[in-house]
């Protein structure tokens, strides 16, 4: 490998963006695709799939063998709300690899006893949430109920590009939150890309069992191809 | 996690940058029960210095010194272990899988 080419994975890793690098494993060749010009490369479908699985693997090509090695970065979770939900999600989501953050300006909730070994940031969200740096990476949910809460973090998630954005109760109560959300100057688009109610429909009731449906949801929308989770 | 990765191969360019001889060794192909996934790198420098981890530590010793070879010879190796071979009764991998390592010098 070039040292330029190593270079260039440790800077784009560390802007927390994508990169595949593809090896000729016949004659050592080598070459760095940026996810930006993913789309008009030769082997855009494979990269794509790759890229999407975050799996690395030898494919064939006119009778060559190419690695294609998926650098993609740490997918993070940003919670709002420190609620009893929450505390289930945050170490399940962990256990799936996601740095997770919880943010809920009420102190009583978020405490370091309720979530032990995870990053708590005990401010209101237009405080908490500039400095998270809410990339495309990122998936983001609203669990507090409260529209005080709830509603200045997503209009903050929703002009960013986070890959899932959900929001806890009912359908009614979604319907309510859409109309505050519109009076705010957000798009029907907009509030389209909001997953609620929150979850894939699997009939739960727990705290625990909500949060396996959450997780399942934010699953399909960052491994399955974009045409079928709509 | 994936972030030790990344402190991996920044240490790979560190070294490279001060002219120390770095070799990447990446697990490109698993089967069967293999502890590492296909992407996870090691990195070896001429003094033996290593960081990451191809296989949880069954085969690391292996690979760092044929990593030492394609530091010193400058072109890149491929490397199987398994069960099923001579040198994985010595080295193995006790899961029972499979890996193929691809071993590189960095230039």
């Amino acid at each position: 490998m070039k040292l330029a080419t190593l270079s260039a994975i440790n800077t784009e890793r560390a802007a927390r963006r994508p990169v595949i690098v593809v090896t000729d494993i016949g004659n050592g060749e080598q070459r760095l695709v940026r996810a930006a010009d993913i789309a008009r490369d030769p082997l855009h479908i494979e990269l794509e799939r790759h890229l999407r699985m975050g799996k690395s693997s030898v494919i064939e090509v006119e009778g060559r063998e190419l690695f294609l090695n998926v650098y993609a970065p740490t997918a993070k979770l940003v919670i709002i709300g420190a609620v009893h939900i929450s505390q289930a999600l945050a170490p399940l989501a962990r256990s799936l690899g996601y740095d997770v953050t919880v943010v809920d300006p009420r102190s009583a909730f978020a405490s370091p006893e309720r979530f032990p070994d995870v990053r708590l940031i005990a401010e209101w969200p237009d405080v908490a949430l500039p400095p998270l740096n809410i990339d495309h990476y990122t998936a983001f949910v609203a669990v507090t109920h409260d529209p005080k809460i709830d509603d200045p973090a997503l209009l903050h998630a929703l002009e960013r590009d986070c890959f899932y954005i959900g929001a806890l109760g009912s359908r009614n109560t979604h319907g309510q939150r859409a109309v505050r959300l519109r009076a705010e100057g957000v798009s029907e688009a907009s509030i389209e890309r909001i997953h609620a109610p929150i979850g894939l429909e699997i009939g739960a009731i727990s705290p625990s069992e909500i949060a396996v449906a959450i997780m399942a949801e934010i699953t399909a929308q960052l491994r399955l191809p974009k045409a079928s989770t709509a | 996690m994936l972030d030790r990765d990344e402190d991996i191969l920044k240490a790979a360019e560190s070294w490279a940058e001060v002219d120390k001889g770095v070799a990447l060794a990446t697990v490109i192909e698993t089967w069967g029960s293999a502890p590492r996934p296909a992407g996870s790198n090691l990195v070896v420098n001429e003094d033996g210095t290593f960081l990451g981890s191809v296989s949880g530590g069954c085969v690391e010793g292996a690979v760092v010194t044929e990593a030492l070879d394609v530091i010193s010879s400058g072109a890149p190796r491929m490397l199987e272990f398994g069960v099923a071979d001579e040198t994985a009764w010595t080295v193995g991998l006790s899961c029972g899988g499979r890996i193929r390592v691809f071993v590189e010098k960095v230039v």
